[in-house]
């Protein structure tokens, strides 16, 4: 269809030039009714674009734009043309380099034991069992908390005296165990891991949980009487069809990975000595403490053309297959 | 009711298993018991932060100390009524609500006719138009955060809820006009041919067709775009440097830096700060679930 499928009603007042003749529209007055078109659709439009374009796109560009100046961010406009060196400072940064080496490991963390504890979960949870719908709700319940709630509190839990961590160890005889677990360098990273898998498990959990429900059961009955055993009905029936799913969870768990801030800010600021910094935290220390806009902007920079790369690398390359529509969901929208 | 089902493929899957009361033969018995153990587990690692922080904050210090996993005895409701009492909490949570309204409302209604353009005209450059909008579910919000607060002070939108309540929006276009664009679509044609030819306006097919006829979609976008509003820190972040402005998620983390020597107090404020985001997941459950998995996946 080329037309607006709105606008190809008949006029219902008469056209000063085509009154006489209704039947006969005229070059012209289609030209009309094609603007007139064209109104509507971007009287439908621009709200959002003008908002979206001004808030979303062109502060990326301007960020791109600032990331080549050396530039305090007070007043004016930056001056200080340095062309690359922001980047070239910062791919030989160690603080950058902790960064990506942190994101790696929070990334891999998740990769295999958060999704895969999700998937477990879901499964059980989908099976007919009592309480199963209380389960759900408790398990999804830390998703809705804000990430800087779950982290004031988790702060306090593994604070090193008082904390509820340490107390459990001392109660149980572990007390060799005991530890400043965000103070603590080698412990830091997994202390955070473990705040997230608190928080976002029941969130993939529930992402499976629909995935899972959109796979007749004849499938696995199928099987069953076929004489494939639970794992090998896991193994080859749903686990291929959760595919869509897993694939899914996965990518928003990089994406979410590489922009993670709001948790770490609260739980260490990235501490102790850069052990827990992500790269938005070190962006918003240049950007917002030490006044440095242009290599802060050279961060995001490289945070947007990572996610970039990652994103198109992964909808190219690992879920060509989800066509769309395709991808399984509960989608029960009433 | 005859609201359509934007993902065809759902509909009849989720309709299709009878609840048998029977069970499947098997080794059940054992295998429930080992089930529940299970979750039972992950249950514990839930619940216990939660609880530890709703009993910690009827505690005082020297009690968290000395009787960490035991009832509190005695209790001291103060620390929670203290907090109850202070304006400041309340400020916060008021400011809260009217942000998440505020961005709510117009991120829905912009997006539902920019979903409405994108799913029910056909024109020029369409498709790009949707893949710009679609992009967006992958720009960080981290990486637009610098230009954003030199954009703002230029504007003095710094210490104006609107410097929060217009970058949220724009920022949660993508997801809505995703998902409204799916569910417009689905809506059968001939309805709103119907109203054509009794003379509506594009506008009035809109208004007075669409929009009733998605309110289920309506529902469920604003549920999520309240809980992104409500949970946002980075943003209120930079843009709040006046405490009268402040949202829940500043007032937590402010709480926390200025007593942290008193463990049960700040355990109370979190406590708090938790009921009305649990209150509105208890009230807004399905459109949650809905809306977040619906938009993973269409993503």
């Amino acid at each position: 269809m080329t037309h607006p499928a709105l606008t190809e009603r008949p006029e219902k007042r008469a056209q000063p030039g085509a009154g006489p003749r209704p039947g006969l529209p005229r070059a012209a007055d289609r030209r009309r009714r094609r603007l007139r078109g064209l109104a509507t659709i971007a009287l439908f439009l621009l709200p959002a674009l003008v908002l979206y374009g001004l808030l979303v796109l062109a502060p990326i560009a301007i960020a791109a734009y600032t990331s080549l100046f050396r530039w305090n961010g007070l007043g004016g406009r930056p001056e200080d043309f340095i062309g690359f060196d922001n980047f070239t400072r910062l791919f030989a940064s160690d603080v950058f380099h902790g960064d990506l080496r942190n994101g790696l490991i929070i990334i891999v963390l998740s990769l295999t034991i958060q999704l895969p504890l999700a998937l477990g979960l879901a499964l059980l949870l989908n099976q007919r069992m009592r309480g199963r719908a209380v389960y759900r709700l408790m398990f999804f319940a830390p998703y809705v908390l804000s990430e800087v709630i779950t982290g004031v509190l988790f702060s306090l839990i593994l604070s090193p005296e008082a904390g509820l961590a340490n107390q459990i160890l001392r109660a149980v005889g572990l007390e060799e165990l005991e530890r400043a677990w965000l103070a603590d360098p080698s412990t830091v990273l997994p202390a955070l891991f473990l705040v997230m898998t608190w928080k976002y498990f029941g969130f993939y959990m529930i992402l499976f949980l629909a995935g899972r429900q959109s796979i007749p059961r004849e499938l696995g009955e199928a099987a069953a009487i076929d004489g494939a055993t639970p794992w090998k009905q896991f193994r080859y029936v749903t686990l291929p069809l959760l595919g869509p799913t897993v694939r899914i969870a996965a990518f928003l768990s990089i994406i979410g990975t590489i922009q993670l801030f709001d948790l770490v800010w609260v739980l260490t600021a990235g501490g102790p000595d850069h052990a827990s910094e992500t790269m938005a935290v070190t962006m918003f220390q240049f950007g917002f403490k030490r006044t440095q806009i242009g290599y802060a902007s050279a961060i995001s920079v490289v945070m947007f053309v990572l996610s970039m790369i990652f994103a198109l690398a992964y909808l190219r390359f690992v879920m060509r297959r989800d066509t769309r529509g395709a991808v399984t969901t509960m989608g029960d929208h009433r | 009711m005859s609201s359509p089902v934007p993902s065809p493929v759902a509909g009849p899957a989720a309709g299709r298993r009878p609840d048998r009361r029977r069970r499947p033969a098997g080794p059940s018995r054992a295998k429930g018991v080992s089930l529940h153990l299970l979750a039972a587990t992950l249950a514990v690692f839930v619940l216990v932060p939660l609880v530890f922080a709703l009993l910690g904050g009827f505690k005082d210090n020297a009690q968290l100390a000395s009787n960490p996993f035991g009832l509190p005895a005695p209790w001291h409701p103060e620390n929670y009524t203290e907090v109850l009492a202070s304006g400041s909490f309340w400020r916060q949570i008021g400011n809260s609500v009217f942000i998440a309204l505020a961005t709510t409302v117009l991120v829905v209604g912009l997006s539902a006719m920019a979903a409405f353009a994108f799913a029910r005209f056909a024109f020029r450059g369409r498709e790009v138009l949707f893949t710009i909008f679609t992009a967006g579910l992958m720009f960080p919000f981290a990486v637009a955060i610098l230009p954003l607060f030199v954009l703002m002070r230029t504007f003095g939108l710094l210490d104006n809820p609107l410097g929060v309540i217009l970058v949220q929006a724009a920022f949660g276009l993508p997801m809505t006009i995703i998902i409204l664009r799916g569910f417009f679509a689905a809506i059968p044609r001939e309805v709103e041919e119907a109203a054509v030819i009794d003379g509506c306006t594009p506008f009035g097919v809109f208004w007075r067709v669409l929009l009733p006829m998605a309110r289920p979609a309506l529902a469920t976008v604003s549920v999520l775009a309240i809980v992104a509003s409500w949970n946002n820190f980075f943003l209120p972040l930079a843009v709040f440097n006046d405490p009268d402005w402040w949202t829940i998620p500043l007032g937590v983390q402010q709480f926390q830096g200025q007593y942290s020597s008193d463990i049960a107090r700040t355990l109370a404020y979190v406590v708090l700060a938790m009921v009305p985001a649990l209150a509105f997941y208890a009230v807004a459950e399905r459109h949650l679930i809905s809306g977040l998995t619906a938009g993973a996946t269409k993503g």
